[in-house]
């Protein structure tokens, strides 16, 4: 991660890692989700859902901040977020791996 | 092309198989689901606002009750796991006003639409709001009468088209903080959907307040509104909310009239303390009993 | 179970229509009341507003006659008692919210002092007008109460009565007074208060997640529950299901409206009240409800000190129709009369019972006053020149 002025705490600081789940089949195809995801997580699918329309797949697992904007974004309640499994017991430093 | 029911199979072999359970599932009748509304339709995100804030407030969710009237907003009550009552055009305010003074016990949540709390309801919002009733009212404004086909509102704005004004609305549209500010309510905000979750904050904010609190839902309705307008459908809507949404908390509810794609201010604007209807009723009453002696 | 001694002001008072009216809803455990003004119906909000703080009830002046209804609607899903008052344009503006009653199985009482329509009619006068308005008035098909007191005394009575079956039946209950009866003094008698029987309302036990809103029980009733309790239920004025969730098709409406109907339909034998003075020996009957019955009465005293056999059908339940009674009657009787303070509305529903077998008078009773009696006199003269059945209502001429 970059940063234009290296914070302080910034041993302290973890940045959590979030896991989409996605109800396919309750999905409307409003692509509010895909939109407004900060970190550009989701896209479109090409596949059909039960309904007929496209619902979104998770492009990019990794850069899930658990910030659950798609799951208040979502009309259907199609969508959520749960903070990943082996996070919940040892949180990673934010600047992992790039010092 | 492959056929899409063979495609549905492959790609979902069974598809009821869920992975886990929404976290909101516990506050919203799921059986139900899908819900009615359209495809980039709004009134969904002002119920994930909603459950959401419930779950934030933490309040005795068996001690509420949502009451909704009748058009699109007024399917929520029926979505909401709540004690939950699905009534006549524009009155669930009345209907509400009643439940709470019966039982003061009560939080009364109305959740409806523009057109049926500000046009035929409206005589009911102001009147709720002068004596104060401690409930919340959100109003969902979609800017139209969505459930009937697209007709024109009290808030359509001017010039904008709409099925009974195909040349154009000729009426000046209402200002719901500006009515609800001067006939007293507690606590009035308005967010658009796009602001999820500042919507939350402010319904959570709302929900503590004893008092008329009114949170207004500029909601994006991508099926009429948007399409006889020619604005796109909602996404296209939630764009323009992010383009032209200017916040401006404690603005004074006179300057928050909405024009046909012009600004749209937001925030939160009225925040006071008046003494609600059952403070008044009951310091009315023990001075009855005090006078009469009854203790 | 018994009536709260806190509402019974038990002896013997010297009460108007609209007091007694008052002093039977606290008696009967009425605690919400929901009110606009309206003349002649008044009284009644102020002697229930008066006792309200000492009683333990509550009431709400609202900003209409609809919201008032709806107010009353809510309030009752509180497990409240409650009811409004109000006089013919009050009436039809409730409309809307008789069928959200209707439709949501709320218990209700609705008190209408009817006052001469239509429009804004004569607002003090009485009348009888809104008879036809009370069992038709909302859209749709239903079946409701109505009951139609004569005296102080019958208003303490039957307001007790009709808050009882509109908890049995889980149905609004209209009680039809008029402006004559609101302000009619007389003594009245209120019992003490382990003398009025009370209905209790019929809830549910069982667990939360069981309940269902809507699941009859074998007598088309479904049990109740209040806000608050936990159960989390959904009602809806659309056609629903026992869950109360809406189903939009044709199996659903007859699954739904059609016990609306028969609840009240398979037990009018139970509802139905009628009080019959020298019916035995009757050649002629005056059919009458309300104010009109003390002027029924008195003209059937005359004529039988002058030899002519009559007798007194009095109604006091008018809806639920006592068809079985009318038709058994016209069989045995040559004539009805019915005096009416309109220009004819349940004189329809005698003719159609009595299917051609007896003569039906219809006295537009009201240009004179109740207290007049000439006109139900001369009619009874009038029945004894007839041989024939005449295949429609005879409507009293003037000066006959």
């Amino acid at each position: 991660m970059k940063f234009w002025r290296k914070p302080l705490d910034l041993d302290k600081i973890t940045v959590p890692h979030g896991e989409v789940h996605i109800f396919k089949d309750r999905c409307k195809g409003c692509a509010f989700c895909v939109e407004y995801c900060p970190k550009d997580v989701l896209d479109m699918s090409e596949e059909f859902n039960i309904k007929g329309y496209h619902p979104p797949y998770v492009k990019n697992p990794d850069d899930c901040l658990e910030c659950h904007l798609c799951e208040m974004l979502c009309p259907e309640f199609a969508i959520f977020v749960t903070l990943k499994e082996e996070e919940k017991s040892a949180k990673v430093p934010i600047n992992k791996g790039e010092k | 092309m492959e056929e899409p029911t063979k495609a549905i199979k492959e790609i979902h072999p069974d598809p009821s198989a869920t992975s886990g359970v929404h976290p909101m599932e516990n506050l919203l009748r799921m059986e139900r689901m899908p819900h009615i509304w359209c495809p980039t339709c709004g009134i969904g995100l002002a119920v994930t606002a909603f459950t959401a804030a419930l779950t934030k407030a933490n309040i005795d969710t068996n001690k509420m009750s949502i009451v909704s009237g009748i058009g699109c907003t007024g399917r929520v009550a029926g979505y909401v796991k709540l004690d939950s009552f699905h009534t006549t055009h524009g009155r669930p305010i009345a209907f509400g006003t009643g439940i709470r003074v019966a039982n003061p016990g009560i939080k009364v949540v109305v959740f409806s639409g523009d057109g049926d709390l500000i046009a035929i309801g409206g005589n009911h919002f102001i009147h709720a709001a002068r004596r104060n009733i401690d409930m919340l009212v959100i109003c969902v404004n979609n800017f139209i009468y969505a459930m009937t086909g697209g007709q024109v509102a009290p808030t359509t704005p001017l010039a904008a088209y709409a099925t009974t004004s195909p040349y154009g609305c000729v009426e000046p549209p209402f200002n719901i903080p500006y009515i609800a500010d001067s006939a007293g309510a507690v606590y009035v905000a308005r967010w658009t959907t796009l602001h999820v979750r500042r919507l939350t904050n402010s319904i959570t904010e709302a929900l503590q307040k004893t008092g008329f609190s009114v949170v207004e839902v500029i909601s994006p309705c991508g099926m009429y509104y948007s399409r006889i307008n020619r604005l796109g459908d909602g996404l296209d809507m939630m764009r323009f909310y992010h383009d032209n949404v200017e916040i401006r908390n404690g603005e004074d509810t006179k300057n928050l009239d909405i024009g046909f794609q012009t600004k749209i201010i937001c925030g939160k604007f009225v925040d006071r303390e008046r003494p609600s209807y059952m403070e008044r009723y009951n310091q009315w009453l023990s001075e009855v009993k005090g006078a009469r002696g009854e203790g | 179970m018994k009536a709260d001694p806190k509402g019974v002001l038990t002896g013997s008072h010297n009460l108007s229509g609209n007091q007694a009216c008052a002093e039977g809803a606290l008696a009967a455990g009425c605690r919400f009341l929901g009110l606009y003004p309206i003349m002649p119906a008044l009284e009644v909000s102020e002697r229930f507003l008066e006792r309200a703080p000492r009683v333990g009830a509550t009431f709400i002046q609202m900003e209409d006659e609809i919201s008032a209804l709806a107010a009353v609607l809510g309030a009752s899903w509180t497990g409240k008692r409650s009811m409004t008052v109000t006089s013919g344009p009050g009436l039809s503006l409730m409309m809307e919210h008789l069928g959200l009653g209707v439709m949501l199985e709320t218990p209700c009482v609705i008190i209408d002092i009817q006052s001469v329509g239509p429009g804004l009619g004569l607002p003090t006068r009485a009348a009888q007008g809104d008879i036809m308005q009370s069992r038709w008035g909302s859209h749709g098909d239903y079946e409701i109460v109505v009951f139609a007191p004569s005296s102080p005394q019958e208003m303490f009575d039957y307001v007790i009565k009709a808050f009882n079956l509109s908890e049995r039946y889980r149905i609004p209950v209209a009680v039809m007074s008029d402006a004559y009866l609101a302000r009619l003094q007389e003594n009245v008698v209120i019992p003490p208060a382990e003398e009025i029987d009370i209905e209790p309302r019929r809830y549910f036990k069982g667990e939360t997640d069981k309940y269902l809103p809507f699941k009859r029980d074998k007598d088309f009733v479904p049990p109740m529950v209040k806000i608050g309790d936990g159960y989390r239920f959904h009602v809806t004025g659309l056609t629903h299901d026992d869950r109360g969730y809406p189903i939009m098709n044709e199996e659903c409406q007859e699954y739904n409206v059609h016990p609306l109907v028969k609840k009240i339909r398979d037990y009018t034998d139970e509802i139905i009240e009628v009080q019959e003075t020298g019916i035995d020996d009757a050649e002629v009957v005056i059919i009458s409800y309300g104010t009109t019955a003390r002027a029924a009465l008195k003209a059937m005293e005359q004529a039988r000190s002058a030899g002519i056999k009559v007798g007194s059908l009095k109604l006091a339940t008018v809806w639920p129709f006592p068809e079985k009674r009318i038709f058994e009657l016209a069989k045995k009787v040559k004539a009805f009369i019915v005096p009416e303070m309109n220009f004819g509305q349940l004189v329809f529903e005698v003719e159609r019972c009595s299917i051609g077998k007896a003569n039906v008078l219809f006295i537009s009773h009201g240009e004179k006053g109740v207290e007049n009696i000439d006109d139900i006199l001369s009619a009874i003269r009038q029945t004894q020149q007839m041989n024939e059945v005449k295949k429609c209502i005879i409507e009293l001429k003037k000066g006959v």
